[in-house]
């Protein structure tokens, strides 16, 4: 079999309506960016889904690793004084 | 590591992490699964996890896109341009769908090329239903009743598999196919209510599509070989003969709506367990067509390399373009 293409791979992300933000919606294979644009177009978008696409070559994306998430994101359980909740007003004290 | 799963005591963790071996990442991966948080392509996952899905995701794929064979067929015999637009937008439908399967499984280290060869080699397998021929319009409307019924009925578990790519792919999937299975149970209803002729045919294509559906859900699980480890791992939530269950009760009384008859004559209503009762299936048929000599499998596989072979240039030139306008924009000329 033909070695086909070897096309690079694309994430894609899609603004749903105006005033929302892009959301990783998948990936597909293109030659450049402009056909992954359209492809996703056809991929993504068949039923109104989106207003706005962003393409972006997968190996352009950096992303933390999951063997570190322990020292990255443990960090920050104990600090539950950063939450509102943490605080006790009394019930008499309003809008706060 | 996987301590969100684990190390519920959190704080004195600190600890740095030993490389652990295989049964402790096995302990962990399972407990992992065991409190339903999704494992993604960078987590550590074992061997046969990732065989396991390369396989079901890839033989996924491979349906959706053979799949658009058997409709295909009928786009330019429509009987209505609404129904042409409404068949060519359910093909794409597949297409789309093949496209987000193998998009998932690239997630776990195979290429897309790898595994379009293993499909055109004849190496994969796909399901077996595609194997069947189209010969009337009723089986249009058969197949989305019944097959894309059958096929949601996999598929709505599969939304909350433990593979994170998987199950985001499969909620997609799940959105749009309620469409193909109303769309086709439209075109039964439509000849069902019309001439005598018009009826005979949908009962013909309910005849032809009844058995191969339940044959979509994989052998009895007294015989399924992998049945139980996938639903340890939460790939599979429920057994294939659950799962079948379901859909007989589901799809009764739908057939009864059209005044069509199901081809089961043991097909009975159990009132006290509250199911309906069916025939034995003929697994012989099912093995046969899965080996590969169902009516159509030489037939899918021809156009499914023919489709490839007359691409070719298409990618070519792509791919020639791009190259000539990388070299462009980088001052290489």
């Amino acid at each position: 079999m033909e070695n086909q293409h070897h096309w690079p791979l694309y994430e894609v992300f899609i603004r749903a309506r105006g005033g929302l933000d892009h959301k990783h919606v998948g990936s597909l294979h293109a030659t450049d960016a402009r056909m992954a644009i359209e492809h996703a177009r056809d991929l993504y978008t068949r039923r109104q889904e989106g207003v706005s696409i962003w393409v972006v070559p997968s190996v352009d994306i950096v992303a933390s690793d999951p063997g570190e998430s322990a020292a990255l994101f443990e960090p920050a359980r104990d600090k539950i004084y950063r939450h509102p909740t943490f605080y006790e007003i009394p019930d008499e004290v309003k809008t706060l | 590591m996987y301590t969100q799963a684990l190390d519920t005591q959190g704080l004195d963790s600190a600890a740095p992490e030993v490389p652990a071996d295989e049964a402790l990442l096995e302990r962990r991966f399972q407990a992992k699964v065991d409190a339903e948080q999704k494992i993604e392509p960078k987590d550590w996952m074992p061997a046969r996890y990732r065989s396991t899905l390369i396989r079901q995701i890839s033989q996924h794929a491979h349906s959706e896109i053979v799949g658009m064979l058997p409709e295909g067929n009928w786009i330019t015999r429509a009987p209505t341009l609404l129904r042409k637009a409404i068949l060519i937008a359910k093909v794409q439908d597949e297409g789309g769908h093949g496209a987000y399967l193998y998009s998932a499984a690239e997630t776990l280290g195979v290429s897309r090329d790898a595994l379009i060869d293993q499909l055109l080699s004849g190496a994969a397998k796909y399901s077996s239903i595609f194997n069947y021929p189209t010969p009337t319009w009723a089986d249009v409307g058969a197949i989305g009743w019944l097959v894309d019924g059958a096929a949601i009925m996999n598929q709505i578990p599969l939304c909350r598999c433990s593979y994170g790519p998987y199950a985001r792919a499969m909620v997609r999937v799940c959105r749009e196919e309620s469409f193909h299975q109303r769309q086709g149970y439209d075109i039964m209803m439509r000849l069902a209510q019309g001439q005598p002729a018009q009826k005979r045919m949908a009962q013909q294509a309910l005849d032809r599509w009844w058995w191969p559906a339940l044959m979509m859900f994989g052998p009895p699980d007294a015989d399924s070989t992998h049945g139980a480890q996938s639903q340890r791992w939460k790939i599979k939530r429920f057994s294939n003969d659950e799962l079948r269950q379901k859909f007989v009760d589901f799809t009764v009384p739908q057939a009864r709506f059209l005044d069509l008859a199901v081809p089961d004559p043991q097909l009975r209503w159990n009132e006290a367990e509250q199911r309906h009762e069916f025939g034995a299936i003929d697994w012989t048929e099912f093995n046969e067509v899965l080996k590969g000599h169902g009516p159509c499998n030489a037939e899918r596989l021809a156009a499914r390399r023919a489709a490839q072979a007359e691409g070719a240039w298409v990618r070519e030139a792509a791919t020639a373009y791009a190259e000539k306008q990388w070299a462009t924009s980088s001052g290489k000329t």
